[in-house]
Order: C-alpha cells, then sequence, then structure tokens
C-alpha cells in the first residue's frame, strides 16, 4: 500500500474548509500550518483570474527531511506516509532546511518539528483525513496509488493524458512526491512564478514569520523547560509575527474583510 | 500598501498566504561553522608547517595549536547545542543515530576529533609548562602520555577533514536550497579552514623562523584567492539553476545582503591576499596580524551571507 494524494485545482474554490479542518483536528498552533491554501493572481484588469492552490506535505518518496534527520523523528511508515515522532526531534530545524515544499514547521509548543501527516491518526482507525471528509467539493481524492481499482489510481489513469496532465511540485528535486495535482500550471505550483509583494495580500501584509518556534523558548528555557517546565504564557503570541503596524504605533490591518 | 509599485500584466501576484519562515539558520550557525573552520584549520595548517619545517622554528606551536582547536571547537559545539531547540536531545544522535544524515556523521567525528584535541591540548599544555601542578596526580598522569601526542597526531590531521567538511555535506543534504551545492561548498569549507587555520597561526607565529612565517602567508594568500575566485565564480556564473539566481538577487541587486557580501570580499580575501602576497616576498608582521584579523572577520560575514541569502527564497 502506498497512499496518496491528488488535488483537482480546476475544482477547488478556495474555501478554506480543508485548511481549518486541518487546524482543528491536529491542533495546530497559531502561526504553523500543515495544510494552507494560497490564493494567486494572474492577468491584468480586466482579464484576471485567481487560482488556488492548497499546499500541504508531499510525503515524498525520497524525502529529503527524512534523510537529513539525524534522529528518525522524521521516518516511513508502511503506507508511505512520511512521519514524525515529536518525542524523538532534537529540533536542529535540518528538515525545514531540506523540504523542497517548505511544508515543515517548528511547533511553537513543542518545540518540534511538525507538518502534516495525511492524518495518520485516523487513517489508522479508517479514516479519511480531515480535509478530505471536510472538502465541500470533493477536490482533495486520498487513497491508495498501488491499488488500480482505488479513486485516486483511476483519476490519474484518467486525467494523464489531457488538459495539463497530472502533475506534481518541483518534480526536479527527485523528490518523487505522493501528492499530485490535477488542473496545475507553472503559475500554481511554482513559487518562483510569482511573486509576493509586500502591501498586495487581501486580509494581511505579513510576508515572513519573525520567530520560528516559540518566540518566547530562549536559550536558557531550552536547557530549563524540559526540568523545570515552561514558566511563560503560551497564550501570549507577541512576537511570532513581524508586523510593521502593530503594538503602540496603530491599530494593525490584518483581518480587513 | 505601495501604490507606485508596477506589476507586469503577465506576471501572477499572491493575494492571500500564510507568512513563510524567516531566518532558520541565523548567526548561531554561522558561528557554529567559522569557529570549526578554526579548530580544524590551525591542525591542518599546522599539520603542513610542521611537514616542512622542524619542531624548533615553531616552539609554541606544539601547546599553542591544539589549544586553540580545542577553544575553537567547543565554541563550535556550545552554539550547535545552543541553535537546537531541544538541546537537552542531542544525546538522541548517540544512542538513536541515523546514519544517512550528514548531521549524524558529523556529529560523531566531530565529537571523536574534540576528545583528541583535548587530550592534545593536555598534554601540549602541562609539557610546555612542567611547574604547573607538579604534584598533581591528573597533570602527572597527563605528562606521562606525552608520547601518545605524536602518535595521534596522523589521525587527528586525517579527521580534521570530514569534520571540517560535513558541513558542506549537511548543506548539500538540505536539497530545498540550491545554493548549496556539495562540491563547491566542499571545497569552500577546505579553503575556509586553510584560511582562518593560517590566520590564527599567524596571530601567535612572532617567535617563529621567517621560513615557517612565510610559509604561512603562502597558506593564506592561496587559500584566499582560490576561495574568492570560487565566490566570484558563483556570484556571477550561476545562471544555470533558476533557484540559484533567484537567490543571488539577494546580493546583486543591492540591500543589506550586498553590502554585507562584498564587506566580506574586501576585508576576507582581497586585503588579506595582497598582504600576504607581500608577505611572501617582503615579510611585514604587523601587516599580516592585520591581515589575519581581516581574514577572520571577512570569513564571518561571507558565511553568514551564503548561510542566509538561500532562507529568505519563498519555497512554496
Amino acid at each position: 500500500m502506498k497512499l496518496g494524494f491528488l488535488v483537482d485545482l480546476n475544482l477547488c474554490m478556495g474555501c478554506k474548509a480543508c485548511e481549518v479542518a486541518c487546524k482543528v483536528e491536529n491542533e495546530v498552533p497559531l502561526s504553523s500550518w500543515r495544510l494552507r491554501v494560497k490564493y494567486i493572481d494572474i492577468g491584468s484588469f480586466p482579464n484576471t483570474t485567481r487560482e488556488f492552490t492548497p499546499l500541504r506535505c508531499n510525503h515524498c518518496e525520497s524525502a529529503p527531511c527524512e534523510r537529513i534527520c539525524p534522529v528518525s523523528a522524521l521516518h516511513y511508515l508502511e503506507n508511505g506516509i512520511v512521519n514524525v515522532d515529536n518525542s524523538r526531534c532534537i529540533g536542529c530545524a535540518g528538515c525545514m532546511m531540506a523540504c523542497p515544499y517548505g511544508a515543515i514547521y517548528m511547533d511553537p509548543e513543542t518545540n518540534t518539528a511538525d507538518k502534516c501527516t495525511y492524518c495518520a491518526h485516523r487513517i489508522e482507525g479508517g479514516l479519511m483525513p480531515a480535509c478530505v471528509v471536510a472538502c465541500p467539493v470533493e477536490a482533495n481524492i486520498f487513497g491508495d496509488i498501488e491499488d488500480e481499482t482505488s479513486h485516486i489510481s483511476r483519476y490519474i489513469m484518467e486525467h494523464q493524458s489531457f488538459g495539463g496532465g497530472v502533475q506534481v511540485r518541483k518534480p526536479e528535486k527527485h523528490t518523487s512526491p505522493k501528492h499530485f495535482y490535477v488542473g496545475g500550471g507553472n503559475d500554481s505550483l511554482n513559487p518562483l512564478a510569482h511573486e509576493r509583494i509586500e502591501g498586495y495580500g487581501l486580509f494581511n501584509n505579513i510576508t515572513h514569520l519573525k520567530e520560528i518556534g516559540d518566540p518566547h523558548h530562549s536559550v536558557l528555557d531550552r536547557f530549563l523547560t524540559p526540568i523545570f517546565g515552561a514558566h511563560h504564557d503560551h497564550d501570549k503570541n507577541e512576537g511570532f509575527i513581524d508586523m510593521p503596524n502593530s503594538d503602540k504605533h496603530e491599530s494593525h490591518e490584518e483581518g480587513g474583510h | 500598501m505601495d501604490h507606485g509599485t508596477v506589476i507586469e500584466a503577465t506576471k501572477a501576484v499572491v493575494t492571500l498566504d500564510v507568512a513563510l519562515p524567516g531566518i532558520i539558520w541565523g548567526w548561531m550557525i554561522t558561528l557554529n561553522m567559522w569557529a570549526k573552520s578554526i579548530g580544524t584549520g590551525v591542525i591542518i595548517v599546522g599539520a603542513y608547517l610542521l611537514y616542512r619545517h622542524k619542531k624548533e622554528d615553531m616552539p609554541n606551536l606544539r601547546w599553542l595549536m591544539p589549544l586553540i582547536s580545542f577553544v575553537a571547537l567547543n565554541v563550535f559545539l556550545l552554539f550547535t547545542l545552543l541553535d537546537l531547540h531541544q538541546p537537552l536531545r542531542m544525546v538522541n544522535i548517540f544512542f538513536h543515530p541515523h546514519w544517512t544524515s550528514a548531521i549524524t556523521v558529523g556529529a560523531w567525528m566531530a565529537t571523536l576529533f574534540t576528545a583528541l584535541i583535548t587530550i592534545m591540548a593536555l598534554i601540549g599544555f602541562f609539557d610546555e609548562f612542567s611547574d604547573v601542578r607538579r604534584n598533581c596526580a591528573f597533570a602527572k598522569k597527563i605528562r606521562g602520555m606525552s608520547g601518545f601526542y605524536e602518535k595521534v597526531f596522523p589521525f587527528v590531521v586525517f579527521l580534521a577533514f570530514p569534520v571540517t567538511m560535513y558541513t558542506a555535506i549537511i548543506m548539500a543534504e538540505a536539497s530545498a536550497r540550491e545554493l548549496w551545492a556539495a562540491p563547491a561548498e566542499t571545497i569552500q569549507m577546505i579553503l575556509a579552514a586553510l584560511m582562518v587555520g593560517s590566520a590564527s597561526l599567524t596571530l601567535i607565529a612572532d617567535k617563529w623562523s621567517e621560513g615557517a612565517r612565510k610559509d604561512l602567508a603562502t597558506v593564506l594568500a592561496v587559500s584566499v584567492l582560490l576561495s574568492f575566485l570560487m565566490y566570484m565564480a558563483e556570484y556571477f556564473f550561476s545562471f544555470k539553476a533558476a533557484e540559484v539566481e533567484a537567490t543571488l538577487e539577494y546580493v546583486h541587486t543591492g540591500g543589506s545582503y550586498h553590502t554585507q557580501f562584498w564587506a566580506a570580499m574586501v576585508l576576507g580575501y582581497i586585503i588579506p591576499f595582497f598582504i600576504a602576497k607581500g608577505s611572501m616576498k617582503v615579510e611585514n608582521r604587523t601587516m599580516m596580524k592585520f591581515a589575519a584579523v581581516t581574514t577572520l572577520i571577512g570569513l564571518y560575514l561571507a558565511k553568514s551571507t551564503w548561510l542566509e541569502i538561500p532562507q529568505m527564497l519563498p519555497l512554496s
């Protein structure tokens, strides 16, 4: 069995239900994401289109994150999922440097690496990943790509020969991703093909995280917390984001819709 | 919002997304690499000088070489540990090693290397200062092991090469960052070790023979020249790979990284090259010390630039 994922971008309408379901199911902390939907605008007014691209871990067959992890915290499950063992992770961030898809984050609560696991805990119990269940248009298709009769295998076979075909992100990296897209183009799948222009976001102007992991987790805390426990309030998320309009100056523009 | 920005009609623009990670490996990793280059470099350059000259030509080399290496390696190990988000779990590398990872292989090699350097530093120190702790049992035991220094030294020199190079393999395994390619980075690591190794030894070479000091100047001049040429080749001719070209935009198009990169090139490479080249013919100790200091500063700046710019590129 080799589990794979396919997103039909022709169906995706950018509702972010998958993103929210993932956050809730996996209790993904503020400032972090396992699955996100990116909006990309193409063309010039009035001839413009908006594309939606859900992005998550690609569960590569030749995963750079698994290779670089010094303690096997990132490891393969028998069904092909690249899983994370948080209790073993040393927080070196090597996996974050290795993943060509930027799919791994440093959990600010555990200070260990984390990422999408295709909801391995749900699959173990015979359930579909939370994002698949939440999608209102069934754009997310999940299943065994080694089983020719599975929905995902048939979907791949049907779409391979026409349109844009079935694509993966960054095939030149030779990571053999097990996450496929139908209906995607260079604009939606190649991060170098689109610009992130400061101030042109729809709802915010945050471009980069200020901190990786917990901003209150100082060098001293890193040694003392495992022994004495955390002494600060994790509910405060100040400093997670680099927000030029925040704090004393003026109210920030986030959430303006 | 800057309404003055012109967006090309054909250009796709991200209009909604999450914040991307900033610099993940920052100044601690730069310091880590810089200190490791010193720790291994003094051993490699020291071995070369011992091969070319008599011990008597470099009277303080036997004890100062491992001592400098010991201090630098401990700085390297300290900041390696501090950069971890779970530093107490560092032991997992030894109890649950994953051998495909250059981090694991490097950690084991660096630990062994540091252990041997510690022994050499102790032997060198107690042999040099025979009156220090004369009645101490530990010091007596170390003095009794004096011959071990010469026996283990060839192995330590051999080990210094992979220890200095393994960070390049970690960077190569970080396949998301195409700027860090294995052959180029591996050679740059060796050259960095030769640069700061010779620079560090220049600072303690006052009582050495002129021939030994000229050899130091030669090593410094050759290593900075080769390293500079590699940086220039990457700076000007990396247009084959789209990601590398996009990464180098951060140093091509002005801004703080542009300034930092060229400051590194001037301080770490251009100034030391001309001073060291001059000292190969007519020795100038003061200027060589100045060149040694600028080399140490310049290498740190160069490492910092090269480490951080690939992390600015959006991966998704």
